[in-house]
């Protein structure tokens, strides 16, 4: 098995052992009194520089981003792809090569190809977080996703999740299939045959595959709602028609859970496409929780990327 | 023209079914003699003792990128590389620019090669101009030019009716039709081997069955048409055993396998390494055992490199951008060793014949033997003999090879063209 990460960066939660993790997830509830105030600034990372390089839309991965290195203390600069030389037809490697003669300390990515931050990883001496490459791995979204499942006081070992819509090309699903693995969750992964490939099983451990959302749903204390990503697809692979009817996720749906269950989405959610107003607006969504620990995650892992972690000052 | 006498060699003709320690006398380009204790008054001597003397290789398919892309390789450059992986004869597929698909192009590349390459060079012509997959080439042109197959290899011939056609018209000339199997429906978007590997790295795929449903409908029509027929880089373990049903049903049907495709599986691709990524993928350790199944039960009748060269720009890119295709030539010999004969898998005599009458006789070429009067093309290489590939020391003009400083059990030691030591370790 191939190493997917380096010590020096953040690419996937699948390298990652659990002790790891832990590290990140405990961190990161640590920041929350500094992530509230906003007045409150640390500078365990005061005079760094982090470059925000976003090849793909994207507001609250990028923002979150921004935020944890503002509130370590670090500076940023963001870059997108529209109107930067990329668009100018210059290679990945060349813009990073750029960049990389500026000296930052840690450059965050988002790319819509898999493996984009691996490739450079092995060409840069530069560390690199991965904010999410094509249809590979998002480790901050899972980190976030677990430290929210955690603060609603529920166990991780022996948690029945389900993840429910296009796992196919879903980053999010594959990031949190590992992470929940290695804690020894079961992992119900649910969608339409055509965006359920069955190898998706063999994954990580604990995974089991159904098409029926029913089955999925039942006895789950979590539930993942992914994005139907019409934008990674290159055909129909299922009628959009009938995406809601299948694969929605309507109240009536909570019944056949845990009473205590939690209703997660990465954002940005589709109203009345995988989820319904009522479950989004409802007392189990999670969902803005999630947003908040986005903040408190990432700082977690630039403080690791950059400051080396342990030796880190306290936050309080 | 000088005499050249190689003595001791253990000489291996699987034509003439010779096999035995012996001399072999080359004289005016001919296969002048093969026997004990040759003695050749003025003659050359070659000392090839402990080494395994065999007819010049011949690689059925490579990509020399000339005319056209000659910043990734030339006919001279290609030729080289195939000198230095012992190859004696190489035949290049038409995908250059402009396509090889009329007697002019095959002309150019025949007398380019005349006066540039170190190797014979028997050209392939295209199946249909332009190889878009529509309109016939100038099939029996080319082949008067000196084209000995035809082919759209890079592309398939999509067209079930294009490639009867083209099916008919190549059995009236006597050529051989070889198609690059791969239904573009089913692999559309994709990097790698539809599978595990696949999925937990977030590559889309290219599925077995896209070669399947396209080697299945070319037997069919083979038997329509009674056609010579032949699949290039086979990779998957359905496409094997359909050839070998073929074979059984007393079709004119042949395949090929890659080193690579018998070394290689999707889950030794090292993360979003781009010198993995060729057409057909890597596949399944089950289609790699198939492959070695085919090999042995005959299924398969040569092997062959595909080399396709690719400069360094272009693969030094994102998994998903860049190009399919990797080197083979200089690594052939080695890589057939250590998966094939000395795993015992086969005996290195029939490793000979994949590389020697398994080609010449899909190409009806009048190589591949050491029989008296033949050629005076010869491969001479070593089973034992340690060495490093360094790709950066390639002959090739690209450097875009998985099997950069891998330590191979023996290689290619002397290539002899018509009588001429061309490439000597």
């Amino acid at each position: 098995m191939h190493t997917l990460g380096t010590p020096a960066g953040l690419l996937g939660i699948e390298p990652l052992s659990r002790e790891e993790i832990q590290i990140i997830l405990d961190r990161a509830r640590e920041f929350r009194p500094v992530a509230e105030k906003s007045w409150r600034k640390l500078d365990i990372l005061k005079g760094r520089m982090v470059v925000n390089l976003f090849f793909e839309a994207s507001t609250r991965t990028r923002t979150s981003f921004e935020i944890a290195a503002k509130r370590l203390g670090a500076d940023t600069i963001s870059i997108t792809a529209q109107g930067s030389s990329v668009s100018k037809g210059e290679s990945l490697v060349d813009t990073l090569n750029t960049l990389g003669a500026m000296r930052p300390d840690a450059i965050i990515m988002r790319h819509s190809a898999s493996g984009a931050p691996h490739f450079l990883q092995r060409h840069l001496g530069i560390p690199i977080i991965n904010a999410g490459d094509g249809t590979h791995e998002h480790p901050t979204q899972a980190l976030l996703d677990a430290r929210t499942i955690l603060d609603h006081g529920i166990q991780l070992e022996g948690l029945r999740v389900a993840i429910i819509g296009d796992i196919a090309h879903s980053r999010v699903a594959r990031s949190n299939v590992h992470l929940l693995s290695k804690y020894g969750a079961d992992i119900v992964l649910c969608g339409p045959a055509s965006l359920l490939p069955r190898e998706l099983k063999d994954l990580a451990p604990g995974v089991t595959l159904t098409t029926d959302i029913n089955e999925a749903i039942a006895d789950a204390g979590v539930i993942m709602m992914l994005r139907v990503q019409l934008e990674r697809q290159h055909e129909a692979s299922f009628p959009a028609s009938e995406y809601f009817g299948s694969y929605g996720l309507r109240l009536d749906h909570l019944q056949l859970a845990r009473p205590d269950v939690i209703v997660m989405h990465p954002g940005p959610i589709n109203r009345g496409r995988e989820i319904s107003s009522e479950v989004a607006d409802s007392q189990k969504s999670a969902i803005l929780n999630q947003v908040e620990n986005g903040v408190v995650v990432r700082m977690a892992v630039l403080e690791r990327v950059l400051a080396g972690g342990a030796n880190a000052e306290a936050a309080h | 023209m000088p005499k050249l006498l190689i003595k001791n060699g253990r000489v291996i003709d699987p034509a003439s079914r010779h096999d035995a320690i012996a001399d072999v006398l080359l004289e005016d380009g001919l296969i002048a003699a093969v026997g004990p204790n040759l003695s050749a008054p003025g003659a050359d001597i070659f000392d090839a003792t402990g080494l395994i003397v065999a007819p010049g290789f011949i690689d059925m398919h490579v990509h020399l990128r000339e005319p056209g892309f000659e910043h990734a390789e030339t006919i001279e450059s290609g030729s080289r590389a195939a000198a230095a992986g012992g190859f004696t004869s190489i035949c290049p597929m038409p995908n250059t620019k402009p396509v090889n698909d009329n007697a002019t192009v095959t002309s150019y590349i025949v007398e380019k090669a005349r006066r540039h390459a170190i190797v014979n060079v028997f050209p392939i012509g295209a199946i249909t101009k332009g190889s878009l997959g529509e309109e016939l080439a100038s099939i029996s042109s080319m082949k008067n030019a000196g084209a000995v197959a035809i082919s759209d290899d890079g592309r398939p011939v999509m067209n079930a009716r294009v490639m009867r056609r083209a099916m008919e018209f190549a059995r009236s000339y006597g050529i051989p039709v070889i198609n690059h199997c791969e239904d573009l429906h089913l692999s559309a978007g994709g990097d790698m081997h539809e599978g595990f590997e696949s999925v937990r790295r977030g590559l889309r795929g290219i599925p077995g069955c896209s070669e399947d449903v396209m080697v299945a409908r070319d037997i069919l029509l083979a038997e329509v048409t009674g056609a010579h027929y032949h699949v290039a880089h086979i990779s998957s373990k359905h496409s094997v055993e359909m050839v070998q049903f073929a074979k059984a049903r007393g079709l004119a049907v042949t395949s090929e396998v890659t080193p690579h495709h018998i070394a290689l599986a999707d889950r030794d691709i090292p993360p979003y390494d781009s010198n993995y990524k060729m057409k057909p993928p890597l596949r399944s350790c089950g289609d790699v055992d198939a492959m070695i199944a085919g090999v042995v039960n005959g299924a398969i009748d040569a092997i062959a490199t595909d080399h396709a060269p690719h400069p360094g720009d272009e693969k030094m890119q994102e998994f998903e951008k860049c190009p399919f295709g990797i080197l083979g030539l200089e690594t052939a010999i080695g890589l057939s060793l250590e998966e094939l004969v000395h795993p015992k898998k086969i005996s290195v005599v029939k490793m000979v014949e994949l590389f020697t009458t398994g080609p010449a006789r899909i190409l009806k070429l009048n190589r591949g033997t050491l029989a008296a009067g033949a050629p005076a093309d010869v491969t001479i290489f070593s089973t034992d003999r340690e060495w490093t590939y360094d790709v950066n020391k390639s002959a090739s003009k690209s450097r875009n090879s998985p099997f950069d400083g891998k330590v191979f059990k023996g290689g290619p030691v002397a290539t002899i063209v018509r009588g001429e030591i061309v490439w000597q370790l």
